[in-house]
């Protein structure tokens, strides 16, 4: 049924009920899109407070210092890939080819997965550096903003096997298809911030 | 109103009477009202601002008020006489009158406002002492800092310190220096002017005068701790000779304000007493601000310098000596808390060492 | 035990939490105790835990969910108002040399938890709860967008309530103030567990209401009747829009903001700390971007709650709906530009304070426009003074004061001399009781037919009116006269005799409040013993307007047999003139969503996680972590949401009303 909220067709004219069931259009899409601006807003209070304290290094160790600009870019291309990959599963699920979404999702959490090795790995030297969150307001922000994202790639993941376990049972029914669609727009939802990250605070942070 | 009745002699009737007078007091200004009736310039300023706003709003509030009681009681349905009309509910011309009505206020109370902030922005060093009066004299500087839970007053011209006591000549401008050491307080005598906040590691401002002699209160209006409700003192308004026997007074004492009795004095104290400093080290307000009292922990300008700089690199990572004696253990909560170690070299030579 | 493992086991918590040597909790305790077995004994007595667990806490059903939010709220209240009796009663007596009877350990939790439960656990479930269970019926849909998502958001609310609670007797609250500014609320200045106690109530109910937020827009943009274009949407639907547009718009931050203290006490980081960079006026910054709209969240509803009101018993159409609609979006918008007028005196230069003040003096001119149009409306109506009424037109009066109070504050040289006094405290409680409490009051005895099929007392509704009104005015214009006095918030004691009267008589005031609460809780019981001569079986008790007094009272499960088909703003009253007849057959089976557990559960989890993380209780934490990973994943396995109501069901339902409607005819 087409959705009828704001016009009335002529056979609703003098009608003040409706006699068939009345199926609203579903709202999920619209809801998660909600979701990721909330989510969003989160990111920016997070932008804008390593906007205000992305300077203060308590005499301390500078971006320039830290970062190795050669990882955060394989970091990055790691990231764009797997959401080139996610594009590839839903036009796979679009077109009900169940293993060929099985396969693209897979290849998706990899690259993922290995985005977070990298980023561990990475918190990992800096602490061991003794240039950990605690030692200015600067590395606090950093640690802060980054390692949401990281978080949010982590439970990404989490969902993305949960998905596959489910299509593998399920297959590509149009519920499935609706939960892998939520996941495509918070896995490019997760890319864009990326690259709020990667230009705001890497790139800057290097030139400084 | 006499204020020295016993609270158990009012019954809920006589309470309502008195707020049936409260806004005749409030017209009035009120004998206690100090806000309504201060005693300094700035502050008389702003009741006059008070008093304009609010009988710029009453042209509209008091018209509502008088109309919902009215059609309130009018169109009541017992009334059959009111006429009813239930399909009335546009009219363009109304419309625009309910919204041009509060445009036209605001716009008056805008103007005035961007006007008054800016004259009355504390920031902003007195030119007029009075109405009509311009500020001649040379204005009395005076560095507040908040401490737990007591206030600290330096009058570095003076060389002289107080604690929760705080004097002024009459009829000359007052600059006052504002920080805190912990947490934030805001600076409050309503006779003198309106409040402005004390908060660590920063440093605000407050250009102020007070106009006729007398003991005014002051007190922190932002709760700040468990000691709050005591961290009062008590402003005296003195003339020119009074306020110079004062301050001969204060210097004449004991008592010496440097950085190790600074460090005690921080220390959390309730109800604290007056106490008079006869000299007072000259940098302690700076080092108060910058955060630096402590020995070997790094002013804040310092660090900023340095990080404007780009910081110290990978070096200055360790950089960092844990604070023996921070204010979680002065509260007698435990725990050390760390800080950034002053760079050894003279201020130059970091300057310079930092300028890769 | 050794030491250390119970250091493992249990954290910092420690039989010194529990407040053995404090009578004043003890006794609060064992009358909490008492009535929660009393509560559980009668469930178990009456077998009623089934039904409970089935028709209620697993509900799904929008109108459910709404009235357990408003039980919640009216819990809570209870609480909060204690607070308030409580700062009163020292408030009155602490002068001069005696010290009041809490000592500033006590009474700053008091008054921090006061503003907590005030705002989070009573105002925004009152809200939400209102919203609930009117919206979907307003716009003539089944339920909401997401049914599960509203029942876990609620529990979620529940383990906020539940968490502040929990501090009264294990452990503490903050002493901070209910927007806990760092750095005194940072780990150097508060080390103990009362912050964390605030932080962990604040993010599991802020989860709770953001997701409410996102339900409740989906549902007012998707699920519309046919016909029911945005301008013709009632004017409460349109503000629960553009409150819960704000709610998702600003509840993040709030998220995000106390996140980062949580950082700052957890992982000892520097976002607020006074050395190595922090910036604690970042924080102040932040949550007031929060805090300023947040009021307008609770604001917003309310003015709806009035417009159905004033319009249906003064019998006429609310004038200038359309400025009504825009006013409303006007206000949403700019409530996000206003939030430094809370701060003018850190030291704001001046151009900045007055772009912020004249933003807030601007948002006036909309609600002005408000005022005049429930003016209007009444202007030649046929005024019904029932109850909801009554509350409306106490609103009109109060609420104007407060509003001017209001400008007044945002005259930035003025609020120099008033920010922080007393005269501010009865500044926001000038429009948060003349506004919000009113509003809810209004809208709990307009819709208490809807929801339940019979009307509330109005003898006793009464009372709490002029109580309410009275009480406020008693309790709050010595405020007013204080703050001018110059006399500051939160003060445990004064020196100054001659302001003990002032105080005394805001005791009384408040005293004169506690009757009106009484009397709204008599008016329930009175309400409920006496429902069979306060029964309506019309379903429209009252000549609504709005679709909800369209179907019966308290609706079927499904809200409406069919779907209503909307052509006029104000439908029911269009389907009235024409002349509508309730279809009596042709039903079918209708499709809803199905009941589920896992609300309760997931919220369940989320509470005992927040304890653990309050209590360094690690390995507790870590494992409830992972059980609500696990229980999510396990949610998202069931694919049986959904069932259908037989035709035969809906007969049946439709056959009884169709009766009881005849036997009233």
């Amino acid at each position: 049924m087409a959705s009828h909220a704001q016009t009335l067709t002529a056979a609703d004219a003098d009608r003040f009920h409706m006699t068939e069931e009345h199926h609203p259009e579903n709202g999920t899409l619209l809801g998660f899109w909600i979701y990721l601006m909330s989510d969003c807003l989160i990111f920016a209070v997070l932008f804008a407070a390593y906007a205000v304290l992305g300077r203060n290094y308590a005499a301390g160790p500078s971006g320039a210092d830290l970062f190795e600009l050669p990882v955060v870019a394989v970091n990055t291309g790691l990231l764009l890939f797997s959401s080139i990959t996610y594009g590839f599963a839903m036009l796979s699920a679009q077109a009900g080819r169940k293993t060929p979404t099985l396969v693209w999702l897979a290849i998706t959490g990899l690259f993922g997965a290995g985005f977070l090795t990298l980023e561990l790995t990475e918190f990992a030297h800096l602490i061991h550096e003794g240039a950990g969150p605690q030692r200015s307001a600067f590395l606090s922000s950093f640690f802060t903003l980054v390692g949401t994202h990281g978080l949010h790639v982590t439970f990404g993941i989490i969902w993305l096997v949960t998905l596959m376990v489910q299509v593998g049972q399920r297959g590509l029914d149009e519920a499935m298809r609706r939960r892998l669609m939520c996941l495509s727009m918070f896995w490019h939802f997760l890319d864009v911030i990326w690259i709020g990250v990667f230009s705001f605070v890497y790139l800057l942070g290097a030139l400084k | 109103m006499r204020p020295n009745h016993p609270p158990d002699r009012y019954s809920p009737m006589q309470a309502l009477k008195k707020i049936a007078v409260a806004p005749l007091l409030l017209a009035l200004g009120g004998c206690k009202m100090v806000v309504m009736n201060p005693s300094g310039d700035i502050a008389a300023q702003q009741r006059d601002l008070i008093i304009i706003a609010t009988v710029l709003m009453l042209l509209i509030i008091v018209p509502v008020i008088i109309l919902t009681l009215l059609f309130a009681w009018k169109y009541r349905r017992s009334n059959e006489a009111a006429k009813y009309d239930p399909d009335w509910h546009h009219s363009t011309r109304l419309e625009i009158v309910i919204w041009a009505a509060p445009l036209v206020i605001i716009t008056i109370l805008g103007a005035v406002t961007w006007t008054s902030t800016h004259l009355l922005d504390p920031y902003r060093p007195l030119d007029r002492i009075a109405p009509g009066r311009a500020a001649a004299t040379k204005p009395l500087k005076v560095q507040v800092v908040a401490l737990d839970w007591k206030w600290l007053f330096i009058y570095p011209e003076l060389g002289i310190a107080t604690v929760n006591e705080l004097a002024a000549p009459v009829d000359t401008p007052i600059d006052f220096d504002l920080t805190s050491s912990s947490v934030m307080n805001s600076f409050y005598v309503p006779a003198l002017a309106g409040q402005i906040y004390a908060m660590p590691g920063m440093r605000t401002q407050l250009h102020a005068v007070i106009n006729k002699p007398g003991e005014y209160e002051g007190f922190s209006a932002n709760y700040s701790g468990a000691g709050f409700s005591d961290m009062r003192f008590k402003f005296h308004g003195l003339s020119q000779a009074d306020f110079q026997q004062w301050a001969r007074d204060v210097r004449g004492g004991k008592g010496e304000l440097n950085r190790s009795v600074y460090l005690v004095l921080e220390k959390p104290s309730q109800k604290t007493p007056v106490q008079r400093f006869a000299s007072v080290d000259r940098d302690l307000f700076d080092a108060a601000v910058n955060r630096c009292v402590e020995p070997g922990k790094m002013c804040q300008h310092d660090m900023m310098r340095i990080d404007a700089a780009g910081g110290l690199g990978m070096a200055g990572v360790y950089n960092v000596t844990t604070l023996e004696y921070d204010k979680r253990v002065r509260r007698g909560e435990g725990g050390l808390r760390a800080f950034v170690a002053a760079l050894c070299a003279p201020p130059k030579a970091t300057t310079a060492s930092v300028a890769r | 035990m050794s030491p250390d493992l119970v250091k493992f086991l249990f954290g910092r918590l420690t039989w010194d939490a529990i407040p053995f040597h404090e009578p004043i909790l003890l006794a609060t305790f064992a009358v909490v105790a008492l009535g929660g077995v009393a509560v559980l004994g009668l469930l178990t007595y009456y077998k009623a835990w089934g039904y409970l667990w089935r028709e209620w806490l697993t509900s799904v059903d929008h109108k459910k969910i709404g009235v357990m939010y408003i039980i919640l709220a009216i819990v809570m209240l209870l609480r909060g108002f204690a607070d308030a009796l409580m700062m009163r009663a020292q408030q009155a007596i602490a002068f001069g040399d005696h010290a009041g009877y809490l000592p500033p350990h006590h009474y700053d939790q008091i008054f921090t938890a006061h503003g907590v439960i005030m705002i989070f656990f009573v105002a925004m479930p009152l809200v939400t709860g209102l919203m609930n269970l009117v919206v979907p019926l307003q716009i003539g849909a089944r339920d909401v967008a997401f049914p599960f998502l509203n029942n876990f958001s609620f529990w979620m609310t529940v383990g906020g309530a539940v968490t502040v609670m929990l501090s009264l007797f294990v452990g503490e609250f903050a002493r901070t103030g209910w927007l806990a500014y760092p750095p005194l609320s940072n780990l150097a200045y508060s080390p103990d567990v009362g912050v964390d106690y605030y932080i962990w109530a604040l993010q599991v109910a802020g989860v709770g209401t953001t997701l409410s937020g996102i339900n409740l827009i989906v549902t007012i943009i998707k699920m519309r009747a046919p016909g029911l274009s945005l301008m013709k949407m009632p004017v409460f639907t349109w503000t629960s829009l553009c409150t819960n547009v704000l709610i998702v718009a600003t509840f993040p931050i709030l998220t995000a903001t106390l996140a980062l203290l949580t950082a700052d006490r957890y992982l000892y980081t520097n976002f607020f700390t006074n050395d190595f960079g922090g910036n604690p006026m970042m924080y102040v910054n932040l949550i007031w971007i929060w805090g300023h709209p947040e009021v307008y969240i609770l604001i917003l509803p309310a003015f709806g709650v009035f417009s159905e009101v004033v319009s249906t018993f003064c019998g006429k159409r609310l004038f200038g709906y359309s400025s009504m609609v825009y006013a409303t979006v006007v206000i949403t918008i700019l409530s996000y530009l206003v939030w430094l007028h809370h701060f003018f005196t850190m030291g704001s230069g001046a151009s900045v304070n007055s772009f912020f003040g004249i933003t807030t003096m601007i948002i006036s001119i909309p609600t002005g426009a408000k005022i005049f149009n429930w003016l209007f409306t009444m202007y030649r109506g046929r005024i019904r003074f029932e109850t909801p009424m009554l509350w409306t037109v106490g609103f009109m009066v109060t609420f104007v004061i407060g509003g001017m109070t209001g400008v007044l504050l945002a005259v930035p040289p003025a609020d120099f001399v008033l920010h922080n006094s007393l005269f501010l405290i009865a500044h926001f409680h000038n429009v948060i009781i003349g506004g919000v409490v009113f509003g809810m009051f209004a809208g709990i005895n307009y819709w208490f037919p809807k929801a339940f099929g019979f009307k509330l007392n109005s003898f006793w509704g009464k009372v709490s009116f002029w109580c309410w009104l009275v009480g406020f005015w008693v309790a709050f214009a010595p405020l007013y006269v204080l703050g001018l006095m110059g006399v500051t918030r939160r003060l445990n004691h004064f020196e100054d005799p001659s302001l003990q009267i002032w105080f005394v008589i805001a005791a009384i005031g408040a005293v004169i409040i506690l009757f009106g609460i009484l009397a709204f809780l008599v008016q329930i019981i009175v309400s409920i013993r006496d429902r069979e001569a306060l029964r309506d079986v019309t379903g429209d008790p009252w000549g609504g307007r709005t679709l909800e007094w369209a179907t019966s009272s308290p609706p079927p499960a499904y809200n409406f047999a069919f779907t209503p088909v909307i052509h006029q703003i104000d439908a029911w009253w269009d389907m009235k003139q024409r002349g509508y007849e309730r279809p009596t057959s042709g039903f079918i089976p209708i499709h809803m969503p199905a009941n589920t557990g896992a609300g309760v559960v997931l919220a369940g989890i989320s509470t005992v996680l927040g304890f653990a993380m309050i209590w360094h209780i690690w390995w507790l934490a870590a494992l409830s972590f992972v059980a609500l990973i696990a229980s999510t994943i396990v949610h998202t396995f069931n694919f049986k949401r959904d069932y259908y109501i037989p035709a035969e069901e809906v007969v049946r339902v439709e056959d009884e009303r169709t009766q009881a409607l005849r036997s009233l005819a």
